[in-house]
């Protein structure tokens, strides 16, 4: 009796002092989407691994990588990815999935962004008729993308009048609350989108452009830079993202009937062994 | 109107189902700013009562500085904070950062101004009327302290109270040093800010409808402890 | 125990912004009686007090008591025209003094609550202090700073906003501690409170001592023409 009594205590005990935790930095964008909720449970009972989220902004996510704040980071935004593993903060960068921005907007549509070709015409019809449009403003994944769209749409946006562009340097969820506020324009994520409840006479008006695609990579925290992070159970939680099991669990997630992300990691960009 | 009427029902709807994750970030929210305004008591209930009675030679300019502190945006504290227990910051090895223990060293430092303050003022009052008792029965620095703060409990007490409110609906700096986690750092406001964010309106004003109750069960404990003191005049 | 009597003052002084308050004043207190202080408002007789107690900073001059004067300190007791009191119970009010010189809590409640009786607030014991009447206040003054058992006893004007009934009740207690052996030291501006406490008078006009006498010689023929007069009941300035 008191061996099993003991044996249980030693469970419990091993249990509680070896959960292994780790803390991963996301996207709101992210989070927002819920897929996180279903990953999570999984990921807890596959590898006993219990991941923190820290749901911010892509660019603190990635301040918090530098700073070794976190022990891992998913996010999306290409260059700002690919600075960070060039300075030595992550140890590489792996693509998981993707998912694609949407326009919305009032569903009146006074800028008739809605049958043009292209998401450059779309946002050049909202410049010239001065349409409201929410801009993230917040240094985010999203907002980057934004202005590389205006950019490439040839759009100077740095000097447009605010009285038609409105930074409102909040998150998505926020961001989108503004939007429906003023009846604006306003670019998100799929996911934050379907899983925003204040949609409010808001719906999508452009969407399917390839340059729209959001594309979500995994950087682990390099333990040659900050030797206490946990490099071995951010390694072990890439393992699973990539893995066929998670792949499918990406794919087959919906809301709505919507599928909101497609998996894409492959071996080709796998950190060398060694 | 439809929003707040969904709200109150939402926030009806958590508690009569005593549902396990508000239960969870209401007690984390209370122990973080229970722990918090103990800790601030601890530091400004002394230093209230020291400044009424210690002339030196920059008193005006620390108590000017306190009432200035009272001000402190919250997000300024959490930001400073965050930079020293940050990993890479001076206090990083310690591994505070994105913990409640985080959280409750914010609140601390945005409390303590505004509570030594009021606490400042009380005792100020009550040391004019008992000055010349308490230097005729050669009562020391500890004693006369002590006696000031026990006889200016009550003022005192609403002192503590308004630190309590302040850091109880506090959102700005706890969000940047605990980090919102889940089951880790959340908290009433934080859970707030994220349904917010979310759109969830109906579930974000429920979560207040429930930190509006919890500040007003606080209080009307406190004030019913004070009560029971039977003496009721001061 | 070591008597802190006899005190010697001499050409003691107390400014305050650049004015003259009390002094110079030469005084020698010696062991028994009651000494009351007379003069005219504004002759200083609050001040002397307090300079004499160590409340008020002397400008100049010199108080010697007979032992080092932090140790006096703790012999003597003060009690205010209007009487402080603690946001306490009378109880607690009362003990108060010994508390603060480390008395154990309960031994000092059982001595608190013989000195309640013996002023008559027994009845008071549990209440709160702060809704006492004035004469009961003042006599839980008297009760808090007797309880240390001074040597010396100061009251500035322990009577003055009292009716006749509380009056006397006070002197009573006055007249037995005064009898007990403590000396007594207080000013009062009822000459009649003065014939029937005082053994000495000490006549301060304009901050300086013009008379410092036996009372009945004091009564029987002032030496002052201030000091008759107000004896007489005029108005002296």
């Amino acid at each position: 009796m008191i061996r099993l009594i003991s044996l249980i205590a030693a469970l419990i005990w091993s249990a509680a002092a070896h959960a292994d935790q780790m803390r991963l930095a996301v996207t709101t964008s992210f989070h927002n989407s819920g897929l996180a909720d279903i990953l999570l449970p999984e990921i807890q009972a596959d590898l006993g691994l219990q991941v923190q989220l820290l749901v911010v902004g892509t660019g603190q996510a990635l301040r918090l990588g530098r700073a070794g704040d976190v022990d891992a980071i998913l996010v999306h935004s290409r260059a700002a990815e690919e600075a960070f593993v060039a300075e030595g903060y992550g140890t590489h960068r792996r693509e998981i999935m993707y998912n694609d921005f949407v326009l919305v907007g009032p569903a009146g549509d006074p800028a008739a962004v809605g049958p043009q070709s292209a998401i450059g015409n779309a946002l050049r019809r909202i410049a010239e008729t001065q349409a409201i449009f929410v801009s993230r403003g917040d240094d985010s994944g999203t907002h980057r993308r934004e202005l590389s769209l205006w950019a490439s749409a040839g759009i100077g946006i740095d000097t447009a009048d605010p009285a038609w562009y409105r930074a409102a340097g909040a998150g998505m969820g926020a961001t989108l609350n503004v939007a429906s506020g003023m009846g604006g324009y306003v670019l998100t994520d799929r996911a934050s989108w379907l899983n925003f409840a204040n949609k409010d006479g808001l719906t999508i008006l452009f969407q399917g452009d390839p340059a729209l695609f959001n594309q979500y990579a995994y950087l682990p925290v390099d333990p040659a830079q900050h030797a206490h992070v946990k490099h071995r159970l951010a390694q072990k939680l890439e393992g699973w993202l990539v893995s066929p099991k998670a792949q499918a669990m990406i794919g087959a997630y919906e809301i709505g009937g919507q599928r909101l992300f497609t998996p894409n990691a492959t071996d080709a960009d796998a950190p060398a062994e060694g | 109107m439809g929003e707040i009427w969904q709200g109150l029902t939402a926030a009806f709807r958590l508690i009569v189902t005593f549902d396990a994750d508000l239960v969870e970030i209401t007690l984390r929210s209370l122990q973080v700013t229970l722990t918090a305004v103990a800790i601030a008591c601890a530091i400004a209930l002394p230093l209230g009562a020291w400044l009424a009675i210690q002339r030196f030679r920059y008193r005006r300019t620390v108590i000017a500085l306190l009432n200035a502190l009272m001000g402190l945006p919250p997000v300024v504290v959490g930001l400073i904070v965050y930079l020293f227990l940050s990993r890479q910051g001076p206090f990083g090895a310690l591994n505070l950062i994105f913990t409640p223990t985080a959280m409750i060293i914010a609140q601390v430092i945005i409390v303590t101004p505004l509570i030594a303050s009021i606490a400042h003022q009380a005792i100020r009052e009550l040391w004019a009327d008992y000055h010349d008792l308490l230097i005729s029965l050669n009562a020391t620095k500890r004693q006369r302290m002590a006696t000031l703060i026990w006889d200016a409990r009550r003022a005192l007490m609403t002192a503590a109270l308004a630190g309590f409110g302040r850091a109880i609906g506090e959102v700005g700096a706890v969000m940047i040093v605990g980090g919102n986690i889940d089951h880790v750092s959340r908290i009433l406001t934080t859970a707030i800010a994220l349904e917010t964010s979310k759109g969830n309106f109906a579930l974000a004003l429920g979560l207040g409808f429930v930190l509006i109750g919890l500040a007003i069960a606080v209080n009307l404990m406190i004030h019913g402890l004070g009560r029971t003191e039977r003496e009721g005049t001061w | 125990m070591t008597a802190i009597l006899p005190l010697q003052v001499r050409a003691a002084k107390v400014r305050r912004r650049g004015k003259t308050i009390v002094g110079p004043v030469d005084l020698d207190l010696t062991d028994v009686g009651t000494t009351i202080v007379m003069g005219p408002n504004g002759a200083g007789k609050t001040t002397l007090l307090h300079m004499l107690h160590g409340l008020a900073r002397l400008s100049g001059g010199a108080i010697a008591w007979n032992m080092p004067t932090p140790e006096a300190q703790t012999r003597q007791a003060f009690v205010f025209q209007a009487p402080v009191v603690l946001r306490r119970s009378v109880r607690d009010n009362i003990a108060y003094p010994l508390i603060l010189h480390g008395t154990l809590k309960s031994e000092a409640r059982q001595r608190a609550t013989d000195w309640a009786e013996r002023v008559g607030l027994a009845e008071a014991l549990k209440r709160p202090a702060t809704v006492l009447s004035g004469g009961e206040k003042q006599k839980l003054a008297l009760a808090r700073a007797l309880i240390r058992e001074p040597q010396v006893l100061f009251l500035d004007e322990p009577t003055a906003n009292l009716d006749g009934r509380s009056t006397r009740e006070i002197e009573t207690i006055l007249k037995r501690t005064a009898a007990e052996g403590t000396r007594i030291v207080m000013t009062t501006h009822n000459i009649g409170q003065a014939r029937r406490l005082a053994s000495e008078v000490i006549f301060l006009y304009r901050g300086r001592v013009h008379e410092a006498t036996r009372a009945d010689a004091f009564f029987a023929g002032p030496k002052t023409p201030e000091a008759a007069a107000f004896i007489k009941g005029d108005i002296v300035e």
